[in-house]
C-alpha cells in the first residue's frame, strides 16, 4: 500500500507542470501578478484554502465527506471575534484556543454521528451545515462583528510578516507540512488510509473503521476552526454568511489534487497543488482582466474540465465510486 | 469473500414485501410527526386552519418538492445531482432574457424547459460517459452553470416578464389551490406510479441497490441514469419557471444553496443515499413537512437562516432515531 500510494507521482506531476504553464502565461502577458502585495494577498488566500482542503481530505481519505467545514469556519470565525469584541486585551492566544476546540467539538459531532449511529456522513454533514450556519445568526444576532471591533492583535496576528509572506500563509505551510507527518509516519495516519482503502480488511487488521473516520471529522473540524479565525482576522469581518458555499471549492481542490472521493487514495502534495491551482486562478483572473460575473463560469469551466480529467485515473486508481458499492463491469 | 455476502444481504434487504414493511414504518413515523406539527402550528396560530392560509403556506415547499421527486429517483438509482439549483438559475436567466427580447410566455417557458433539459443531459454524459463520480462532476457544473448565469447578467436584474407569465407561479386552479400545489399533487402521482408499478421503477431500484447485477440482468443502468439525469434537469427548469413566475423577476443568484434543500427533503423522506431504498410518498410526506415548520416557525416570526437549525436538526434526528430502531439497512 505504501509504495502504491507514492508511486502515484505522475498525476501530481502532470498537475505541478500544469500549474508552472498557468503561472508562467499569466505573469509573461501580466507581469502586475508578480507584484508582491499581489503575490501576498494571493498565498493569503489559497492558505485558507490550502488548510481546509487538508481537513477535508482526511474525511475523505476515510470514505467519507465533510459539507460542514465552512459552516463551521463561520460560526467558529463569529465565536473568536465576539469573544475578541467583548474581551480586547485577552491577546491572540485564548482566540486560538477557542478556535481549534470549539472547531474540534463541532468535528467530533460530526464524527460521532457518523460513528457511532452510523448515518451515512453526506448526510450528517448536509444536516449540521445548516445547523452550524443557524448557529452563527443565533450567536451574533443577525449582527455582523466588524472590523472596528475586533482588537489590534485579532487583526494583526494574520498580518505578521516572516521571510516575506504573512503569518497566515505560513499557518497554511505547516498544516501541510504537520498533515504530511501525520499521515506518513504515525500509526493513526496509516490506519486513515487503511480504513479508507479496504474498510472490511483494516476491520479484519484491527483497525477500528469508525473511530478513524471520527478522528478525520474531529481534525477537519479543528482545521476548519482555525481557519474561521483567520478568515475573520483576514476579512476583517465576521457575519452569518461568511465564506457560504466555500466546502465545495474545498472539495473540489482535493478532487482537482487527485484525492479519491471514494476513500483510501491521495495526499498533502496533491491537495497543496490542487488548492495553488484554484488558488492562482482566483487571483489571477482579475489581474488578466475578466470581469468578476465571468470569473465564477471561467473557474466552474476549470473545475469541470479538471474532474473530467481525473476521472480517468480514478478508473485506473482501486476506483469505488460513492454512492456506488462496486464498479459496474465495463 | 465479504463482498459478494455483503452483495446478498443486499439483494435479501432488497426483497419487495420486507422493504415494504420497513417503508411502512418510515413513513408511519414522517405521517406522524407532520401531524404533531399541523396541530402545534394550529394551536399556535388561529389563521393557520384557515385555507386560504394553508394554501399560502404550501408556496414555500411546492417548487423544492417538485424537484425533490427526480431528485429521489437519481438517489434511489445510487446517483446524486447537487447542480439543480444552479440549473434553475441559468434556466431563470435564458427566460428573463427571452422576456427581455419580446418573445410569448409559451416559447419563454420552452427555453426555460429546454436549458433546464440540456443541463441534465451535460451532468448525466459527464457522469455515465465520462465516468466521473456524480458528486464531483456536480460540483463542477454547480459552479459552471451559475456561473454562466452571472456572465450572461452580471449584477442586473432581468424582469421584463409578460403580465401573463405571472399564471405560473401566482395563479390558482380552483379556490385556494393554487396551480403550483396542483401541479406538484399531479407530478408525485405520476412518479409514485412510475417508480412503485412500473418495470422502468423497478428497474431504478435495481440499478440502486446493486448496479453490477443489474447489468448482468440486461437492464441498461447507464442510459437509464443518463435519463434520470435529463429529467431531473427538465423538472429544475420546471421549477425555474414556477419560482420566476412567482417573483417575477431573475437575479443570477436566484435559488442559491437550494440542492441542499432538495437533498434535504429526500434524505428525510427516507430515501437512502446509498440508493435502493425509499418511496415518492416519503419524500411528498417530508416535503409537507418542512413545508409545515418552516409556515409554522415564520408565525412565531423566527428568522429564515434559523429554519435551517431545525431542519438540519430535523434530518440528522429523524435518520438517527431510524437508525437507532434498528433500520440499518444504511451500508457502509
Amino acid at each position: 500500500v505504501l509504495k502504491k500510494l507514492f508511486l502515484q507521482s505522475p498525476a501530481e506531476v502532470g498537475l505541478s507542470l500544469l500549474i508552472i504553464l498557468l503561472l508562467a502565461i499569466v505573469t509573461i502577458a501580466f507581469p502586475a501578478f508578480l507584484n508582491p502585495d499581489n503575490l501576498r494577498s494571493a498565498f493569503d488566500d489559497t492558505a485558507l484554502l490550502l488548510m481546509m482542503a487538508i481537513g477535508e481530505m482526511f474525511v475523505l481519505l476515510t470514505r467519507s465527506v465533510d459539507l460542514s467545514v465552512a459552516a463551521n469556519a463561520a460560526l467558529t470565525g463569529m465565536v473568536v471575534a465576539l469573544f475578541n469584541a467583548a474581551h480586547p486585551g485577552a491577546g491572540v492566544l485564548p482566540v486560538l484556543v477557542i478556535a481549534l476546540a470549539l472547531g474540534g467539538l463541532l468535528g467530533t459531532l460530526n464524527g460521532l454521528l457518523v460513528w457511532q449511529l452510523r448515518i451515512p456522513s453526506i448526510v450528517v454533514t448536509l444536516g449540521t451545515l445548516s445547523v452550524f450556519r443557524g448557529l452563527v445568526y443565533i450567536v451574533s444576532g443577525g449582527a455582523w462583528v466588524n472590523s472596528d471591533q475586533m482588537s489590534a492583535s485579532f487583526l494583526g496576528f494574520v498580518r505578521l510578516p516572516f521571510l516575506g509572506i504573512n503569518l497566515l500563509s505560513w499557518a497554511g505551510i505547516g498544516v501541510a507540512i504537520l498533515a504530511f507527518l501525520f499521515l506518513r509516519y504515525t500509526l493513526t495516519g496509516r490506519n486513515i488510509y487503511a480504513a479508507g482503502n479496504n474498510p472490511n480488511a483494516a476491520t479484519y487488521a484491527g483497525i477500528n473503521v469508525g473511530r478513524m473516520q471520527c478522528i478525520a471529522f474531529m481534525l477537519s473540524g479543528a482545521i476548519s476552526g482555525l481557519a474561521g479565525y483567520f478568515w475573520a482576522a483576514r476579512f476583517g469581518v465576521a457575519y452569518t454568511d461568511v465564506a457560504s458555499g466555500f466546502e465545495l471549492q474545498v472539495i473540489a481542490a482535493c478532487v482537482i489534487g487527485g484525492v479519491s472521493i471514494s476513500g483510501g487514495v491521495g495526499g498533502v502534495a496533491g491537495v497543496v497543488l490542487g488548492a495553488l491551482f484554484l488558488g492562482i486562478i482566483k487571483n489571477a483572473l482579475p489581474v488578466v482582466g475578466i470581469s468578476p460575473f465571468f470569473q465564477m463560469a471561467f473557474s466552474g469551466l476549470v473545475i469541470t474540465v479538471a474532474v473530467v480529467l481525473n476521472a480517468g485515473t480514478y478508473r485506473n486508481r482501486h476506483g469505488r465510486r460513492i454512492l456506488e458499492h462496486q464498479e459496474a463491469a465495463p | 469473500m465479504s463482498l459478494l455476502s455483503s452483495t446478498m444481504a443486499q439483494a435479501a434487504s432488497a426483497r419487495p414485501g420486507f422493504s415494504w414493511r420497513r417503508l411502512l414504518k418510515w413513513e408511519t413515523l414522517l405521517a406522524l410527526v407532520v401531524l404533531a406539527d399541523f396541530i402545534l402550528n394550529a394551536w399556535l396560530s388561529p389563521y393557520f386552519l384557515n385555507p386560504w392560509t394553508l394554501s399560502d403556506a404550501s408556496f414555500n415547499f411546492t417548487e423544492q418538492a417538485i424537484v425533490a421527486l427526480p431528485m429521489a429517483l437519481l438517489i434511489i438509482a445510487g446517483e446524486i445531482d447537487i447542480s439543480v439549483g444552479s440549473t434553475m438559475a441559468l434556466c431563470s436567466v435564458v427566460m428573463g432574457m427571452e422576456a427581455g427580447a419580446g418573445f410569448s410566455t409559451p416559447v419563454v417557458v420552452a427555453g426555460g424547459l429546454f436549458v433546464g433539459f440540456l443541463a441534465g443531459c451535460f451532468n448525466g454524459v459527464l457522469v455515465t460517459g465520462f465516468r466521473v463520480p456524480s458528486i464531483v462532476a456536480t460540483i463542477g457544473t454547480l459552479s459552471l452553470f451559475r456561473g454562466i448565469a452571472y456572465a450572461l447578467v452580471g449584477n442586473g436584474v432581468l424582469k421584463s416578464y409578460a403580465p401573463d407569465f405571472a399564471y405560473f407561479g401566482q395563479g390558482y386552479v380552483a379556490g385556494p389551490i393554487s396551480f403550483e400545489l396542483f401541479l406538484f399533487a399531479v407530478l408525485a402521482i405520476l412518479f409514485a406510479v412510475v417508480l412503485h408499478k412500473t418495470v422502468i421503477g423497478q428497474r431504478i431500484y435495481a440499478i440502486g441497490a446493486n448496479p453490477i447485477a443489474s447489468r448482468l440482468s440486461g437492464i441498461r443502468v447507464e442510459a437509464t441514469k443518463f435519463w434520470i439525469f435529463a429529467l431531473l434537469g427538465l423538472t429544475a427548469g420546471l421549477a425555474s419557471v414556477l419560482l420566476t413566475s412567482r417573483l417575477g423577476s431573475t437575479r443570477p443568484s436566484i435559488a442559491s444553496g437550494w440542492e441542499l434543500s432538495i437533498i434535504t427533503i429526500v434524505i428525510l423522506g427516507g430515501v437512502s443515499i446509498d440508493g435502493g431504498q425509499g418511496s415518492v410518498l416519503g419524500v411528498v410526506l417530508s416535503a409537507l413537512l418542512i413545508g409545515l415548520v418552516t409556515f409554522g416557525l415564520n408565525l412565531l416570526n423566527v428568522p429564515g437562516i434559523v429554519l435551517g437549525i431545525v431542519t438540519g436538526g430535523l434530518l440528522i434526528g429523524v435518520v438517527a432515531i431510524s437508525s437507532a430502531l434498528g433500520r440499518s439497512g444504511r451500508r457502509r
